[in-house]
């Protein structure tokens, strides 16, 4: 079988990247939108060819296999060198029909919600740019090609955030997730420089055999108390946990809102920020196997509380597309937590099988609701949900589709959230009831906010609007009704039989009690939502007094951010920056200048004698002289 | 006429006729013919390198031997590896942006490219020499012309600055003389004649004594132009107060002599002074990496970034150095290479934008990018290629750098690398900030909104800079595995 075509999936966004990129003045808006959906509509065949031929055609032996296509790009040292090319197994497939579903119809969605914006032909040019390195990331063959995409997404991300780039916060917003997530990189670059050295290869083949010598022989040498290759993964991992904004390093993600809508649906909802989840699913036998799955414990843990911590945030935020960026944290969590409780074979691997599958289907329910939550902003001219309501009367559409989005995140039966959630929950059960019980609260305050978000725009107070909001135009609709579809249709995929960690397909049923909890969980925050929101009363004003500082401190997303303002405006630029400038230009500059000043000054002293007269020279001739000559009768009568 | 020799004589016999015009126009078109023909010398002397490299297993080739001075066998010995072939590379594309970026000089024009390109032929004659004494000549020959060039076509405080840089990179010659004296006074030990020759000394074993004492005046003395915390003060305020074309040569070439000279000199010649001597240096490099970063986040002025943001690079190719390994040391000069062109190419930048603006302090620009967009997207790009982004130079460099020093397990380097690695993140929170505050927010001044568009000759010096940037950065493969080749002979001494 050969799957080396699927190198044109990254290609042709970089092709297009350029075009649109060099002759950006050149091109009118209508072509470079069209070009760029044409381009991504070709990437998105390509991918779902891929998966056909893939899915039915992989299995050798009743197991996935695994294809690379490769070649050097540079070369370190004897053993370690830095391939490009591509690998196809089923995570990377699965990877890339999201990736491509997501961003074509964001591509076309674009179209519409940008029309008219003075850098429209720029605003392509970033998206396949975008586009093209996660592909790039999702088909890597060794770490440090995903590496090399890693920071590539990093940096289509900051410019998409700052594409408004006169605006102030903006630029600040993509100035604060580059920083951030480099900082997280830098626990990445140092975890691939470590595992590099001490297993000899960046390859994911050798570095993930069960088999391999790796795993097998996985205590090369330790330090404090744990395999240096642990240390490595758990230094891996940071650089996940940046980009898929996990606590506590979660603060540039709510801040990305500033970027235009489409971005955060495919940057900041369904792609880039998954990120770090398919980084340990990549590497996921390391994780597992090495010091019995220490590092995978940590996964886990981080997973959960991130998806706790953000939920109860988002509980309480004003802004739509904060509301949702904090959703994504935790549902992000989710996916952490499924990975972190998984075990490698068979019917054990349900986790990993399960963050896959909700990977897969939050991509779609979440990159519908920030397109629908796009559409909105896009009539009303506003984020805050105070200056919404009312408004299924004026779009019919996005009131459906968001109602759908809205049911499949909350775990309504039927719809694709709640079968991967199910199975997330499942898992989590079988092996830590704590983190068990954290998921379905989480669940149940995910029903709730997500209610109180859709009853607060659609329903709600009648909100007087000076020009009436109308439904957006046919390229916005279109993408979010088929992301509305796949909201529920993805759910009946069986991934079990696809995507799991040992590339063997199991048999996964529902477990009928445990989803009756989750729905009746997910029922109760729907109800209270639908009792606080349906019509404006004063009850929820009522009750977030009641809260009192607590309510605060959520509102003001528990002051992690100002912790973050202290340490970098106070320590790092006040206790080392400004010092280190200060004995820059004071200490050393100043006895650099002082040796020169302290030379003029000898030579201004000693230059007097220098006089030009005659009289002076012929007495310091003969005074020397005379010296000269008593040294020389000293010496010689000694 | 050899093919080396040329890349002296060109920019001399461009001098010659340069004496002979009457005004700007034919100054610069006397420049940009001499210092093209440079350009498609230097390019052609990497294809025939390539060429003659197939053939020949001799550590230089095209090399060539005139005595010059018998009494103390002084020769005009040159030669070339694939280190040289690449740094002559870099300093004719920087020199022929250079001639483009000051295509409406004012001030008497004449002098000015003279001065220029006599530096320039110095950067040469330095990178073709095989003989110490010819070496150190040229070497002078390129850092006299900035104290006029500085002095009279600067700003600010320039008579100061001239005389700051001047004064310490003499200092440093100083010192580097004992050095070079120090090696020629010990190349008998085995019995031979005394020898300036590069190749030769290499061959003798110079007492162990001799190279502990003689190493540190070797290495400070061709440090101090690679801004070797800390003795790099001079280089922040020189760069401020030169005028653009020259910022760009020192900063993108001159100082690259450091480097250079450590490598071929003084780690050559005293292998044994290197090894005893690395870890002390090892740790002013890291100070001078991580400081020079960390004071760039501080400064007001975008020269002064840019210069603090030398040290922190330029500490980087010395930390390689001495990492005393092939990955190391190829991401040491592929790092020269890369930061040569990126500061260049930011100085150039900075100069367009003074030049409109009048102004280089941060805090009164804003916006520059919506009235001037194609200075802004290049500045933008050279920024990402300054912090490191994977497709550009920089990160190849790094990269072997990184990798390359962390092939040492023991914890004193570990330690010192992971310090150096962390600079990325500190690189991107100066580079973000400039980039934030100048190009980007809204437009903070009305005068700003008329500024005139980049010319021609602007956007020419610009993408002939970006070109190498980008071909570095994307294909590695064939530079990296070229410079690989050559630097074997040289490493094979330190262990």
């Amino acid at each position: 079988m050969d799957f080396s075509y699927t190198i044109l999936i990254p290609l042709i966004p970089l092709a297009l990247f350029l075009v649109l990129g060099i002759f950006s003045k050149k091109i009118t808006p209508a072509i470079s939108g069209w070009l760029g959906s044409l381009g991504l509509g070709s990437s998105f065949v390509l991918s779902l060819y891929t998966a056909y031929h893939y899915f039915l055609k992989g299995k050798v032996n009743d197991v996935y296999q695994t294809f690379i296509y490769k070649d050097t790009w540079i070369i370190f040292t004897d053993k370690l060198h830095i391939d490009m090319g591509v690998l196809i197994d089923p995570i990377s497939v699965m990877m890339l029909v999201v990736v491509s579903t997501v961003s074509f119809m964001v591509h076309l969605y674009s179209i519409g919600y940008m029309k008219g914006d003075d850098g429209f032909t720029r605003f392509f040019a970033y998206l396949s740019l975008f586009s093209f390195s996660m592909f790039g990331l999702v088909l890597a063959t060794n770490l440090f090609q995903m590496y090399i995409f890693w920071e590539l997404v990093g940096v289509s991300s900051y410019l998409l955030i700052g594409y408004y780039y006169t605006k102030p916060s903006a630029v600040a917003a993509g100035k604060k997730a580059f920083i951030v997530t480099r900082f997280a990189d830098l626990g990445f670059l140092l975890g691939i420089l470590i595992l590099s050295y001490y297993t000899g290869t960046f390859d994911f083949d050798l570095l993930t055999n069960p088999e391999g010598s790796i795993i097998t022989n996985g205590v090369a040498s330790s330090f404090m108390g744990l395999s240096v290759l642990t240390w490595a993964i758990l230094l891996i991992f940071i650089g996940g946990a940046g980009k898929s904004a996990m606590f506590p390093l979660h603060i540039w993600l709510p801040d990305a809102m500033e970027g235009p809508t489409p971005v955060s649906a495919l940057i900041h909802a369904a792609t880039m920020v998954v990120a770090g989840v398919y980084l340990v699913a990549r590497m996921f036998p390391l994780y597992y196997f090495l010091d019995n799955g220490f590092a995978l414990d940590v996964v886990a843990y981080v997973g959960a509380f991130s998806a706790l911590f953000a939920a109860i945030i988002a509980v309480t935020q004003t802004d739509i597309k904060r509301v949702l960026a904090f959703s994504t944290m935790s549902q992000i969590g989710y996916m952490m937590l499924a990975l972190g409780v998984s075990k490698y074979e068979g019917h054990d691997g349900l986790g990993f099988m399960a963050s896959m599958f909700h990977l897969f289907t939050h991509a779609m329910f979440k990159g519908l609701l920030f397109l629908a939550a796009g559409s909105v902003i896009h009539a009303v001219h506003s984020n805050y949900l105070k200056d919404m309501g009312g408004l299924r009367k004026y779009m019919p559409i996005t009131n459906i589709v968001f109602l759908i989005a809205a049911l499949s995140i909350a775990g309504f039966p039927g719809f694709a959230g709640f079968f991967s959630k199910d199975e997330i929950l499942v898992a989590a059960f079988e092996s830590n009831m704590l983190l068990y019980v954290i998921g379905v609260f989480v669940a149940g305050l995910t029903a709730f906010y997500m209610f109180r978000l859709y009853f607060g725009i659609f329903w709600g107070k009648e909100t007087k609007f000076e020009h009436a909001p109308h439904e957006s135009p046919l390229s916005m609709t279109i993408p979010m009704l088929f992301l509305a579809f796949m909201s529920i249709a993805g759910g009946y995929i069986h991934f079990s039989e696809y995507v799991t960690a040992d590339h063997q397909s199991f048999e996964a049923h529902l477990n009928y009690p445990l989803a009756a909890i989750t729905v009746g969980v997910g029922l109760i925050g729907i109800i209270i939502a639908y009792v606080l929101y349906k019509k404006e009363t004063s009850i929820p004003l009522k009750l977030s007094n009641s809260f009192g500082s607590f309510y605060k401190w959520t509102y003001d997303k528990f002051y992690i951010d100002e912790i973050y303002l202290f340490v970098t405006k106070k320590i790092i630029f006040g206790l080392i920056a400004a010092p280190a400038a200060w004995f820059d230009k004071h200490i050393v500059d100043a006895s650099m200048i002082g040796i020169g000043n302290a030379t003029a000054s000898l030579s201004n002293r000693i230059k007097g004698m220098q006089s030009g007269k005659f009289q002076d020279y012929a007495m310091s001739f003969i005074g020397g002289g005379v010296v000269i000559a008593m040294i020389i009768f000293y010496i010689w009568i000694n | 006429m050899d093919i080396l020799s040329l890349f002296v004589i060109v920019p001399v016999l461009t001098v010659l006729v340069l004496v002979i015009t009457k005004n700007l126009k034919q100054a610069r078109l006397v420049s940009l013919v001499g210092m093209t023909v440079q350009f498609i010398m230097s390019i052609n002397l990497i294809f025939a390198y390539l060429k003659e490299r197939a053939i020949s297993t001799d550590i230089m080739v095209f090399t060539r031997d005139v005595v010059w001075y018998e009494t103390f066998n002084i020769h005009y010995n040159i030669g070339v590896d694939a280190i040289s072939v690449v740094m002559i590379a870099l300093t004719s594309t920087v020199v022929l942006a250079g001639i483009f970026i000051s295509w409406k000089i004012a001030d008497l024009p004449k002098e000015f490219f003279i001065s220029l390109l006599v530096l320039s032929s110095g950067v040469f004659g330095f990178f073709i020499s095989l003989d110490l004494f010819t070496m150190f000549l040229f070497f002078e020959i390129a850092v006299i012309p900035m104290y006029l060039l500085i002095g009279i076509w600067g700003s600010g405080p320039k008579e100061n600055s001239a005389m700051k840089l001047t004064l310490m990179l003499m200092a440093a010659s100083a010192v580097l003389s004992v050095g070079i004296f120090g090696v020629y006074f010990n190349s008998d030990a085995d019995g031979g004649a005394l020898t300036f020759n590069i190749l030769e000394i290499a061959q003798v074993n110079i007492p162990l004594a001799a190279q502990n004492l003689f190493f540190p005046f070797l290495f400070i003395g061709f440090a101090v132009l690679g801004a070797l915390f800390p003795f790099h003060t001079w280089s922040p305020s020189g760069h401020a107060s030169a005028p653009t074309a020259v910022s760009m040569l020192h900063a993108g070439v001159l100082m690259k002599l450091g480097g250079y000279g450590v490598f071929r000199v003084a780690m050559y010649l005293l292998p044994l002074g290197a090894l005893n001597w690395s870890n002390f240096f090892l740790v002013l490099a890291t100070i001078g990496v991580i400081y020079g970063a960390f004071g760039a986040i501080m400064q007001k002025d975008l020269k002064y970034i840019n210069a603090y943001a030398s040290v922190s690079h330029l500490g980087l190719v010395l930390f390689a150095l001495l990492m005393i390994n092939k990955t190391a040391w190829n991401g040491a000069i592929i790092q020269s290479l890369s930061h040569g062109l990126l500061t260049a190419l930011f100085f150039a930048l900075i100069g367009m934008v003074y030049g409109r603006t009048h102004t280089r302090e941060i805090s009164k620009l804003g916006g520059l990018m919506k009235v001037l967009p194609f200075i802004g997207a290049v500045y933008v790009i050279t920024g990402l290629a300054y912090l490191g982004l994977p497709g550009f130079s920089g990160f190849v460099a790094e990269m072997n750098i990184f990798v390359g020093a962390f092939q040492h397990p023991d914890m004193f380097r570990r330690i010192l690398t992971v310090i150096v690695v962390s600079s990325i993140v500190v690189t991107a929170v100066y580079i973000l900030r400039m980039l934030g505050k100048i190009m980007m927010g809204p437009i903070n001044n009305d005068e700003f909104k008329n500024l005139t568009k980049a010319t021609w000759y602007e956007k020419t010096g610009l993408i002939l800079l970006m070109i190498p940037v980008v071909a570095i950065g994307v294909m590695p493969f064939w530079l990296s595995e070229m410079l690989k080749e050559s630097i074997q002979p040289f490493l094979e001494r330190l262990l």
